[in-house]
């Protein structure tokens, strides 16, 4: 077990140093997908919390990715360039209203809470779509390069806003891994298990369903606040029910619950759309379709399943080659 | 009826009047009053106008035939289902509105007919959750030092019912009768004053039974005990006080020598001049 845990920090760590060098080895393009790759698998890991971990199935989490995208463009227009700035205050945004939505969204369960997180995520559609302040339907623009450190010049390359998103994603992947080893994370996945029970033992379900949405809510939110970092334009579009829908799948196709395989879901599903795509234009929808429909097929518990599957034959032969040692 | 205990009686109109409201009142003031308790489904009465009283330490048991109204009857008491009408008490307080969860931290818990277990949790995480809520911060969004009291508290409650070996299986791996096993530890783990065992045996392997028959006669007498059971040898191994229930009507109440000799009893079991009533009808 220690060995295995060994394992896992050291193939972390490697897969870290990897992604923080991949900027000196690729070119712009490729550096930029994988920045959004980093932002849209936060959102993803915010999903996953919810539906994986609590057993709440959501498409709304694109609202609080909004909120935190917008709120980091009018940061950066009308107050401050500073990146710390920036996330601190779309994250905080986002935890406000996803406390003050969740309120009333987390009062359901089951597909009552997908259609009210749907309600959630389209409504945050038709604001930013309609509200002059946001731009409208024309987006967020004018927002000015960030800044690292006050005083520090613009960051203008494409891998210093890279890095800065990898260092977003890490933290907030970081938050979520604490938070299900935390008594929180425990909570949740009694949720998810058996609400009846655990109001049984005294603690009200609602409360740790209310929780665990602002906690998903602060990563997505900064998750959009890293996306405005890059792009330094926020669209409408950006928070399309399209958008949701994918997360969604990212969380079934990597294997909810498991935080890492919904991420690895979450850089296929870019790959194939952004890139893979590019080579047979106009088929983009019918790519990603396909590739759903395969995981299904293949992967009925997602990567993760797969993983675990390995483990286990690794297990299992282990236990044989000790069996088969101890008869001669 | 056969009301007994006419001293009982008295104690159970200060307790639902409130005058204590810390509930330090003396041993004599029951822990449990219902009043008058009607849970009516559309035609059916599940529960018709019960009045009833645990005292302090009791060891309550809870019998009838099939369809009596029991488990509604504990549903009622739990919070998870409202009453129609009437009354609960609880340790001086009344508690007729009050929700589950707030029933569960007053210190009332029960067990599930059917086990409702967190199945794809180890057993520890199981116990831990109770563990947490009644010892620590159920909602802190990070590990901390507490944590490893809790789980090496939690693993003490599931050795206590004798599951040790199985402290970090998956609930899902477990047997039916140690599920009910690990339903008890989670009960305990509650700290709680009042425990109400619905069918807690029932699918037990007779050494299971046994052994839970010992833990609850190892209770302290701070912890008050109802229990619903089917199996009589366990009713009249444990229970000092038995009320029978049938047809959602509280038909007796006494030590289990006068149940046993009550002839309302054999008539609600054995349905002796009831052949008219189809609930107790005596196959032929």
């Amino acid at each position: 077990m220690t060995r295995r845990r060994l394992l896992g920090v050291v193939g972390a760590l490697v897969l870290v140093l990897a992604l923080a060098v991949l900027p000196l080895m690729l070119g712009n393009y490729p550096v930029t997908i994988a920045a959004r790759i980093l932002a849209f698998a936060l959102l993803v890991v915010s999903v996953d919390l919810l539906t994986g971990l609590t057993g709440l199935p959501t498409l709304g989490q694109i609202a609080y990715f909004g909120v935190g995208a917008y709120t980091a463009g009018l940061v950066g227009i009308h107050l401050s360039t500073n990146l710390f700035v920036q996330v601190g205050l779309g994250t905080l945004a986002a935890i406000v209203v996803a406390a003050v939505t969740g309120a009333l969204a987390v009062r359901t369960s089951g597909i009552v809470f997908l259609m009210v997180t749907l309600a959630i995520g389209e409504l945050a559609h038709r604001v930013a779509d309609g509200l002059p302040v946001l731009g409208a339907s024309n987006g967020l623009a004018g927002i000015p390069a960030p800044t690292l450190l006050p005083g520090g010049g613009p960051l203008t390359l494409v891998a210093h806003t890279y890095w800065w998103t990898l260092g977003v994603f890490l933290v907030g992947f970081v938050v979520a891994l604490v938070v299900t080893k935390s008594p929180l994370g425990r909570s949740m996945r009694a949720v998810r298990e058996s609400p009846s029970r655990l109001a049984a033992v005294g603690q009200a379900p609602y409360w740790a369903k209310l929780s665990a949405y602002t906690v998903a809510g602060a990563l997505a939110g900064a998750a959009g606040t890293a996306w405005t970092a890059q792009t330094r334009f926020v669209a409408p579009g950006d928070l399309a029910f399209s958008i949701s829908a994918i997360a969604l799948l990212c969380v079934v196709l990597g294997g909810a619950g498991t935080l890492w395989g919904p991420v690895l879901a979450a850089a296929v599903v870019i790959i194939v759309r952004d890139w893979v795509a590019g080579y047979v234009s106009g088929y983009r929808e019918l790519l990603l379709g396909l590739l759903f429909v395969i995981a299904v097929y293949v992967l009925p518990r997602g990567f993760a399943g797969v993983a675990a599957t390995w483990r286990r034959r690794g297990a299992r032969r282990v236990a044989e080659r000790e069996a088969a040692h101890v008869q001669t | 009826m056969s009301r007994l205990d006419e001293t009982r009686k008295e104690g159970l109109g200060d307790s639902l009047g409130g005058s204590d409201p810390d509930g330090s009142s003396g041993a004599a003031a029951p822990l449990l009053t219902v009043e008058h308790l009607t849970l009516q489904y559309g035609q059916l009465r599940a529960v018709n106008d019960v009045s009833l009283t645990i005292a302090r330490g009791a060891r309550h048991a809870l019998i009838g035939p099939n369809g009596a109204g029991k488990s509604s009857l504990f549903s009622v008491l739990a919070g998870s289902t409202r009453a129609t009408s009437g009354a609960v008490a609880f340790d001086g307080h009344d508690i007729t509105g009050e929700s589950e969860v707030e029933r569960a931290r007053r210190g009332m818990v029960r067990t599930y007919q059917h086990a409702n277990l967190f199945v794809a949790m180890t057993v520890l995480e199981n116990v831990a959750v109770a563990v947490e809520r009644a010892a620590g911060r159920p909602l802190r969004p990070w590990p901390s030092r507490t944590d490893r009291r809790i789980r090496a508290a939690a693993a003490e409650y599931v050795a206590r019912v004798g599951l040790a070996d199985r402290v970090n299986d998956r609930v899902d791996a477990l047997s039916h009768g140690e599920r009910r096993q690990l339903e008890v530890a989670m009960v305990l783990a509650c700290e709680p004053s009042l425990i109400l065992f619905d069918e807690p045996t029932a699918g037990m392997s007779a050494a299971e039974t046994a052994r839970f028959g010992d833990l609850v006669e190892s209770l302290p007498d701070s912890v008050t005990t109802v229990i619903i059971e089917h199996d009589l040898d366990i009713v009249f191994r444990l229970a000092h006080r038995v009320s029978v229930l049938a047809a959602g009507v509280l038909i007796a109440e006494g030590t289990p020598e006068e149940v046993r000799a009550d002839t309302a009893v054999h008539e609600a079991y054995l349905g002796v001049d009831r052949n008219d009533d189809p609930l107790f009808e005596v196959a032929s």
